[in-house]
């Protein structure tokens, strides 16, 4: 077996979104990861998102790098095309795809040991250039497809499978992408549909890098007492410090809240992002605060979730290099080539 | 005593200097004044990988016969280093003549008497007539400009219209210039025995239409006109003047005139890694990236051109060739990266190389090099090098035919898919090995694919299959066989009489070997010979090689890389191709090769007497 397409059968009366789609439209063949794998909950987690948002599927471009996390875009948005690239290097083809053609919706997914360590470089380099994209890690702390050697954001003193003590100090992606300029930055868990939906949707209309970090736990080789990427770990250690609203440009609003316990975020497409505070002072527009709250929670032991930080009014990578609106894989001839008497210009020039 | 060397437009000129000391752009002038004068000039900058105070080195070929190359040996040496003055004084012919600076006296016992020298306070000079110190510096570098005009003969009006032209609008400059060029003529033709210099320039008509350009900025050029519009680099030695090229050219002819915005993008990379990856993101996209770089750069973006071979997306690259190995000599010229590019990346790969002789042929094929990646859907490098990319050439002008449109392979469109033709992204259909992709985002239900480093099958499914596999193997196989019409053809030059004897080179090695030919031939010695300008290698190559009874490959690299690859790849017998290398990191001299020729063909004469 490896390659098994669902069959195209759906309910008649299935539920269709404003472009037309009904979900089973966002699927792809089934998946081959361990039945109970956290990155299954992640694709569908996507769909979701996708479906609700209204997403024509053709209009997206998955990219990934190598490793479990990066064959899951196989098994969702059948529709799209994707992109499965190098070992830790999906984020500098996404920033080509992204240069080439600003029209599309880009969704990077990566591992932990594809982000943080091998590709640890050009992870940090699509934060910086601000390309527009949602990326998200899904993240168990541990090589799958060679079976069970620590990655590079297992915790010091977690343990493996065979009982070996991780040493080294963990890295924190979330951390890294806040101090590099990413403009929305959340973490997730992949056992929280409803805290992670909404952060795609919004992640997926925000213009600018956008990052999520799923923890996303290994039911095969990190999912054992010891380890601190496991779902019954991650659940006892959760703190998120909101839950999200997410409403699309012109969506009424209606549930009222206290004053001060709400946060209203409203994004560059005019979708408006409400967060239910459930640390009654943290402010998801404050950088510096965001960092700091990270560490010192992190600290305590506690694994901070939510949407961490959003900056609505981000520019991208596009408006940094001044590209024309028209996407440059569309530009012909006419535009691209100056063309003889232009190059006999050159040519009197240089005699 | 010794015979001076006397020529008229057929001499070697060779600056010493200090590098960041300005003397390069009075130098480039030097040449280009002869230039302006009708006769034929190649300069040769060879520099370290320095910034300032290390030796640095302008040699100029001056030939009205047009020969390019370097010819090895040196008539005038210009000596305004005293570090390296006791070499530099060791490299003039016999007969030849010295310039230099003789502020400071020198000692008897480090000159030589079978030279002719000329000696100028040009220190002194300069601090008498100038207070500020950089003033004192580049001066006196025109100073000595002057004074070699008056000495050789060069007409002054040349050089000061090429003041006026650089200078225009900036009076200021343009004055104290045209004075310290007066100054240094003047003071040659008052103290100096201009008469005892037997090196001398006329007027010729020997330079017409040429244009005088760098390699680098000649790809830069191609790739504008060719079409690239993604452009994704990391800073390297001897290419970063292509992006930078690039870059200057781009926001002159591709802004939007009403917008302001740019119908390009470029990044700096973090790294070739990083480059090349977002040269193939942007080209599976349907844009045309290129990247530049050199053999170390290559070395990072190894993993990434196994992934462009196998999942079929274009990407070009410029390689512009140094010393290696690793970081080798970063500011010395070699062609010693062929079997690093066209075997690239682990598995079963092959790339298309592109081998440009000069400028001229850099802008050609850096335009090509983008049809021919998108027509065949794989990697394709332009192997220039150090000699052609940074050394100023003269060469045919850059030529555009308004009806050409970039060939942009085979893509299926929107109408294609919706018209039910089927897609197969790694489906054989025209029998060429060259699949149909499609770019992402053209319809909504069709054409949507898995782009991966894994094996697949026809329809872009993945397969672990090994049928499965071994059918695209060979299609990439047949692909790459289509190649090799596709690519520029090799050139051929008979000798003037039938001979036996043949000569193969490529790239930067030709204006040395045209030069060498012709001085074999008179020796006696004719050669055929065949210039490759691609890999894969055309039937003709085989058909050349198989016409003679011996052929010595030209190269200039330690291995003799493309003999390796000539044998391999065309399945030759070893004992019939022999290696003619060099590789000591400065370019190929006429004299090198003719030496090394002749030389092998003394030892094949007996052989010839026997089988007459």
């Amino acid at each position: 077996m490896t390659y098994i397409a669902k069959p195209k059968l759906h309910h008649p009366s299935l539920q269709v979104n404003k472009a037309g789609y009904t979900r089973r439209d966002y699927e792809g063949p089934v998946s081959t990861l361990c039945a109970g794998c956290g990155h299954d909950s992640v694709s569908a987690a996507i769909i979701q998102a996708c479906f609700n948002m209204d997403i024509e599927p053709h209009k997206v471009a998955k990219l990934s790098g190598i490793g479990c996390s990066s064959k899951a875009p196989t098994y969702f948005l059948g529709g799209s095309h994707g992109f499965n690239t190098v070992h830790g290097r999906m984020p500098s083809v996404l920033t080509g795809a992204a240069l080439s053609n600003r029209d599309l919706t880009y969704l990077g997914v990566s591992g932990d040991g594809d982000s943080a360590s091998i590709g640890l470089g050009q992870f940090a380099h699509i934060m910086r250039r601000g390309v527009n994209m949602t990326y998200i890690v899904m993240n168990n702390g541990v090589y799958g497809l060679t079976k069970g050697q620590f990655s590079a954001t297992a915790d010091q003193g977690s343990k493996s499978k065979k009982g070996v003590v991780n040493s080294d100090a963990p890295v924190d992606l979330v951390g890294l992408a806040l101090q590099l300029g990413a403009t929305f930055v959340a973490r997730s868990f992949s056992g929280d549909k409803a805290q992670l939906v909404p952060l795609i949707e919004a992640a997926l209309v925000h213009k600018g890098a956008a990052f999520i970090d799923v923890l996303s736990p290994c039911v095969t080789f990190n999912n054992h007492h010891g380890s601190t990427k496991s779902y019954d770990y991650v659940r006892e250690h959760n703190e998120a410090v909101n839950r999200i609203d997410f409403f699309t440009p012109g969506e009424e609003i209606t549930t009222e809240y206290a004053p001060g316990t709400v946060q209203e975020v409203t994004q560059h497409d005019g979708s408006v992002l409400r967060l239910r505070k459930l640390h009654e002072s943290y402010d998801a527009s404050d950088r510096v605060a965001a960092m700091n709250h990270l560490q010192k929670h992190h600290a305590m032991g506690e694994i901070v979730t939510g949407l961490l930080f959003v900056d609505p009014s981000a520019s991208d990578m596009h408006d940094h290099l001044n590209t024309v609106d028209k996407p440059l894989n569309q530009l012909g001839d006419d535009v691209l080539c100056p063309g003889a008497a232009a190059l006999e210009k050159i040519n009197a020039s240089l005699r | 005593m010794t015979q001076k060397i006397q020529a008229t437009n057929d001499f070697v000129v060779k600056f010493a200097n200090i590098n960041g000391s300005g003397s390069a752009s009075a130098n480039e002038l030097f040449a280009r004044s002869m230039l302006r004068m009708g006769v034929p000039v190649s300069p040769r900058n060879i520099f370290p990988s320095n910034i300032q105070g290390m030796p640095t080195w302008y040699e100029v070929r001056v030939s009205e016969s047009g020969y390019l190359g370097r010819r090895g040996g040196c008539d005038l040496m210009v000596a305004m280093n005293p570090q390296t003055w006791d070499a530099d004084l060791k490299e003039i012919d016999a007969g030849g003549y010295l310039f230099y600076d003789c502020t400071r006296e020198i000692p008897a016992s480090r000159m030589r008497s079978d030279i002719t020298v000329f000696a100028m306070p040009l220190t002194q000079i300069c601090n008498d007539a100038y207070t500020d110190a950089r003033q004192r510096q580049l001066f006196k570098n025109i100073i000595y400009i002057g004074a070699l005009a008056a000495l050789l003969g060069i007409d002054e009006k040349a050089i000061e219209q090429l003041f006026a032209e650089q200078y225009r609008g900036k009076e200021k400059l343009l004055d104290s210039n045209v004075q310290a060029l007066h100054m240094g003529r003047d003071y040659a033709l008052a103290n100096l025995d201009c008469n005892a210099m037997g090196l001398k320039v006329k007027r010729a008509d020997k330079v017409g239409k040429r244009i005088f350009i760098d390699g680098n900025q000649a790809c830069a050029l191609g790739a504008i006109w060719g079409g690239a519009n993604v452009c994704a680099w990391y800073p390297i030695t001897p290419s970063s003047s292509i992006p930078e090229t690039f870059d200057k050219y781009c926001h002159k002819l591709r802004v939007d005139p009403e917008t302001g915005k740019h119908n390009f993008a470029i990044v700096q990379a973090e790294d070739e890694l990083a480059s090349i990856g977002m040269v193939i993101g942007a080209n599976w996209n349907g844009a045309r990236a290129f990247t530049a770089t050199s053999g170390p750069g290559i070395s990072l973006m190894t993993e990434f051109l196994g992934l462009a071979y196998f999942a079929e997306v274009p990407a070009t690259l410029v390689n512009v060739q140094r010393g290696g190995p690793s970081t080798g000599m970063p500011s010395r010229t070699q062609q010693s990266d062929l079997l690093q590019c066209a075997y690239a990346s682990n598995g079963d790969t092959k790339h298309v190389l592109l081998f440009p002789q000069d400028p001229k042929e850099c802008f050609d094929f850096t335009a090509a090099a983008l049809d021919l990646a998108d027509r065949l859907q794989t990697p394709v490098f332009v192997m220039s090098d150090l000699d052609i990319g940074m050394n100023s050439r003269l060469c045919d002008s850059f030529e555009w035919d308004d009806s050409k449109r970039m060939d942009r392979g085979k893509v299926m469109t929107y109408e294609d898919l919706e018209a039910g033709k089927d897609f197969g992204r790694y489906l054989d259909v025209d029998g060429d090995g060259i699949p149909y992709r499609t770019y992402p985002g053209t319809h909504p239900t069709k054409g949507a694919f898995f782009t991966r480093g894994t094996t697949k099958d026809r329809y872009a499914r993945y397969s672990e299959e090994g049928p499965v596999y071994v059918d695209n193997m060979e299609r990439l196989q047949r692909k790459f066989e289509t190649a090799k019409n596709l690519v520029p053809m090799p050139e051929v030059k008979k000798a003037s009489k039938p001979t036996k004897f043949g000569v193969i080179h490529f790239g930067s090695t030709s204006p040395s070997m045209n030069e060498a030919l012709d001085v074999l031939e008179r020796q006696g010695h004719a050669l055929d010979s065949m210039r490759i300008r691609a890999f894969p290698f055309h039937a003709s190559v085989l058909d050349f090689i198989e016409a003679h009874d011996h052929v010595f490959v030209v190269e200039q690299n330690r291995d003799g890389q493309l003999r390796d690859m000539l044998i391999v790849e065309c399945g030759i017998d070893p004992a019939q191709l022999s290696s003619v290398v060099h590789y000591d990191g400065t370019p190929i001299t006429a004299r090198f090769i003719t030496k090394a020729i002749a030389s092998r063909l003394a030892l094949f004469s007996p052989l010839k007497e026997v089988a007459q």
